[in-house]
C-alpha cells in the first residue's frame, strides 16, 4: 500500500472476516432486515437476479432459471476472468486516477458487480444488489460495471447499507454503466448508513443512440458524509438520462450531491431533478451540471429543498454550460423553508400542523416522472392516480 | 338553531383593526351571501373563522354549532365541520390533489366512489387527481379543485369565497349547477363580489361588509340587486357604515 492510499484510508480498516456463500434466506436476521431496508427482497423468485455482497467477500451470485440466458450477475472479478473484452470497460468512463477514492478502490479493490443484459432481452422482473458493510470501521471499495446490450431493458435495484452494530467505516463505490443503442436502463440505489459512515461512489454512463438511462437515488439516514457526482455521457443520438435523487439530510450529516450531463448526440435528451430535505444540522449541497455541446440537445436542472431546522442548511449550485448555439439547457431551483400558507391551506383541511408539514416533506421528496417518460403521460396519471382502482 | 354566529366581533391584522363589531348569524340549512367590496374585510373574516395566525380577535366571539370556537386551533375547527374553498390558494408543490384527498377522507371505498361523482358532477379531469395541487391550475380549475375538495369534506358549513370570479362563463355554469344542487338544505356562506353565482345558488340571506363593518343584512336578490344598479356606494352611504343602526332590506 503506497503512502498516498494509507493517508486516504485513514483510520479505517481492511480487515475483515470471510463470508460463505449462503441463500438471502440463510443470512444472520439482523443482515437481512437491514438488506430490506434498502429494497432488497428476501425472496429470490421475486428478483430475475440477485448479487450479495458482504464488507469484501461475494455472498450470493445468482440468476433466476427463468432469466438465464437472458442476464449475467457475477462479482466483477469472476467476470474479468472470464471475458478478456471486459478490460475495455474497466476504468474507462471513470479515472483510476480521478481523486484519492478512485485512486483507493483501484489499488484495495473488493470486488463489486457486473452486470450485463443481453441484446434485445427486456427483463420484466427487476435485478437487485446488495452492498453491505458488517465490520465496524471498515473499508469497503467495490467496483461495478453494468452493460445493457443493444434493445436490452432492465431495471437494477442496488441497496448498499451497514449492520445495525456498525457506526463507521468508508465505502467506496465505483460504478461504469454501458447503455447500448435502443437498450433502455432503469438504475435504483437506496442507500442507509450511520452517523460515522463516508461514502464515495463513483459513477459515469455512456448512452448510445436512442438509449436511456435513468437514475434514481435514495438517501434517507444519517450519514458522515456522502459525496458524489456522477456523470452521464448522452453520446448517442436521441439519447436519454434522467436523473433523480431524493435527499434526507438529518444530524450532523455532510451530503454533497449532484450529477454532470454531458450533450453531446443530436436530440440527446438529459434531465436533473433533486429534492432535499434538511433537518437537524445537515447540510446538503445539491449539484448540477448540464454541458450541451450538440446543437440539437436539450436539458433541464430542477432543484426543490426544504429546510426544516434554522440549524441545517442547503446549498443548491446549478451550472449551465453551452458550448454550440441551439443547445438548450434551463433549470429552476427552490430553497427554503415550507411556507406558512401551505401549512394554514392543509390545515384547514383538518390536518394538524404536524400532520400538514408531514404531507409537504414527504410530497417534497416526491420526485416525479422523469422527463423522458413524459410520453407515456397518460399511463403514468394512471399509475400514480391513487383512485384508479375504481371504475370510470 | 344557528349553525355559525359571530358577535361584535374586532379583528387587528398586522396592526390595523380591519372587522369592526362585526355579527351575524347563519341558521342550520340557510345559505347566506357576504357581498362586499375589494378590501373590504371579506377574506380576513373567512381566515378569522378559521382561526388562522395573525388573525387577531380583540373582542366578540365565534360559535360554531353551540360551541365557542374563537381561540380553537384551526383544524379542530375544521373536525367540527367547517370547510373552506379558497379564493386564492396556494400551490403545494410534491403533494398530489388525489393524495390530499385521500388523507382527508380516510374511508377507503365509499370515499373513492364520491370523489369520482364529484369529478364527474364537476366535469374535472380525473387527471387533475396526479397533479400538484394547484400547481400549474387555471382560474376555473383552481375554482373546481377547491369546490372538489369541501365537497369531499363532507361538512356541516361550507364557506365559500369567491367561487365565481377568474371564471369563465362554461365553467361558471358546471360550478353553479353544482353548488345549486350540493348546497340544497345545507349550510353556507358564500362570498361574493360579482354576484354570478346567485344566478344558480339560491341564498336565503345577504350581508354587505363595507369597511370592515356589516353594513345591511337582508334578501340576497333585493341587495344583488340594488348593488347591480348603484354599486357598492350606495352601502357605503349607509349610517351603519358609520356606526349607526340601519335595518337595510331586512
Amino acid at each position: 500500500m503506497s503512502p498516498k492510499t494509507r493517508l486516504v484510508l485513514g483510520r479505517y480498516s481492511r480487515e475483515a472476516k470471510e463470508w460463505p456463500s449462503c441463500p438471502l434466506s440463510l443470512l444472520p436476521e439482523e443482515i437481512l432486515r437491514r438488506s430490506m431496508d434498502v429494497g432488497v427482497v428476501s425472496d429470490e423468485g421475486e428478483r430475475a437476479a440477485t448479487y450479495l455482497q458482504i464488507d469484501h467477500s461475494v455472498v450470493l451470485q445468482a440468476v433466476q432459471e427463468a432469466f438465464k440466458g437472458k442476464i449475467e450477475v457475477m462479482s466483477t472479478r469472476d467476470a474479468l476472468e472470464r471475458y478478456s473484452w471486459l478490460r475495455d470497460y474497466w476504468w474507462r468512463l471513470v479515472r483510476a486516477d480521478a481523486d484519492d477514492y478512485t485512486r483507493l478502490a483501484d489499488s484495495l479493490w473488493d470486488q463489486g458487480y457486473f452486470i450485463r443484459v443481453f441484446e434485445g432481452e427486456k427483463v420484466i422482473l427487476p435485478l437487485q444488489s446488495c452492498l453491505f458493510m458488517s465490520t465496524e470501521n471498515i473499508n469497503q471499495n467495490v467496483h461495478n460495471i453494468i452493460i445493457a446490450e443493444p434493445r436490452s431493458e432492465a431495471h437494477i435495484i442496488t441497496g448498499c447499507t451497514v449492520h445495525p452494530n456498525v457506526h463507521s467505516g468508508l465505502h467506496v463505490g465505483v460504478s461504469e454503466f454501458y447503455v447500448k443503442e435502443g437498450a433502455k436502463l432503469t438504475f435504483t440505489m437506496i442507500h442507509s448508513w450511520a452517523r460515522e459512515v463516508e461514502v464515495r461512489p463513483r459513477s459515469a454512463a455512456l448512452i448510445e443512440d436512442d438509449a436511456t438511462f435513468i437514475s434514481n437515488y435514495v438517501s434517507l439516514k444519517p450519514v458522515k458524509s456522502l459525496q458524489m457526482y456522477p456523470t452521464a455521457y448522452c453520446r448517442g443520438e436521441d439519447s436519454r438520462v434522467s436523473f433523480n435523487s431524493i435527499i434526507y439530510g438529518v444530524g450532523e450529516s455532510k451530503i454533497d450531491v449532484g450529477a454532470k450531463v454531458v450533450l453531446q448526440g443530436e436530440g440527446s435528451r438529459g434531465e436533473v431533478v433533486s429534492r432535499a430535505v434538511a433537518t437537524d444540522k445537515a447540510q446538503i449541497y445539491v449539484r448540477g451540471f448540464l454541458l450541451g455541446e450538440h446543437e440539437e440537445s436539450r436539458a433541464h436542472l430542477e432543484c426543490r429543498g426544504l429546510l426544516l431546522s434554522d440549524e441545517a442548511m442547503i446549498h443548491a449550485i446549478p451550472e449551465l454550460l453551452a458550448k454550440v448555439k441551439g443547445a438548450e439547457l434551463s433549470h429552476e431551483a427552490a430553497v427554503g423553508k415550507i411556507a406558512e400558507d401551505q401549512i394554514l391551506y392543509l390545515m384547514a383541511r383538518g390536518f394538524s400542523r404536524d400532520e400538514a408539514e408531514s404531507l409537504i416533506v414527504n410530497g417534497c421528496q416526491h420526485t416525479g416522472a422523469p422527463g423522458e417518460a413524459q410520453q407515456g403521460h397518460q399511463e403514468d396519471d394512471r399509475r400514480n392516480d391513487p383512485w384508479s382502482t375504481i371504475n370510470r | 338553531m344557528d349553525i355559525l354566529r359571530v358577535e361584535n366581533l374586532n379583528v387587528e391584522v398586522s396592526g390595523r383593526t380591519v372587522l369592526k363589531n362585526v355579527s351575524f348569524s347563519i341558521p342550520e340549512g340557510e345559505v347566506h351571501v357576504l357581498f362586499g367590496p375589494n378590501g373590504s374585510g371579506k377574506s380576513t373574516l373567512i381566515k378569522t373563522i378559521l382561526g388562522f395566525p395573525g388573525y387577531k380577535v380583540l373582542s366578540g366571539s365565534i360559535t360554531f354549532k353551540g360551541k365557542e370556537i374563537t381561540d380553537m386551533p384551526t383544524d379542530e375547527r375544521v373536525k367540527l365541520g367547517i370547510g373552506v374553498a379558497f379564493q386564492n390558494p396556494p400551490a403545494v408543490m410534491g403533494v398530489k390533489l388525489g393524495d390530499l384527498l385521500k388523507e382527508m377522507m380516510r374511508d377507503g371505498e365509499e370515499a373513492e366512489r364520491r370523489i369520482s361523482t364529484l369529478l364527474k358532477e364537476l366535469n374535472f379531469p380525473r387527471n387533475f387527481l396526479t397533479r400538484d395541487v394547484n400547481l400549474g391550475f387555471s382560474g376555473g380549475e383552481i375554482k373546481k379543485s377547491e369546490i372538489l375538495q369541501v365537497l369531499a369534506q363532507d361538512v356541516d358549513l361550507m364557506i365559500l369565497d369567491e367561487p365565481d370570479s377568474g371564471v369563465d362563463v362554461e365553467n361558471l355554469q358546471v360550478i353553479g349547477e353544482v353548488l345549486s344542487r350540493r348546497l340544497k338544505g345545507r349550510s353556507a356562506l358564500l362570498i361574493t363580489h360579482l354576484g354570478y353565482i346567485l344566478r344558480y345558488v339560491d341564498a336565503d340571506v345577504a350581508h354587505v361588509l363595507i369597511d370592515g363593518r356589516i353594513a345591511c343584512s337582508g334578501s340576497a336578490l333585493r341587495i344583488l340587486g340594488q348593488i347591480l344598479k348603484e354599486g357598492y356606494s350606495w352601502c357605503e352611504k349607509c349610517p351603519r357604515v358609520k356606526g349607526l343602526r340601519c335595518e337595510g332590506f331586512l
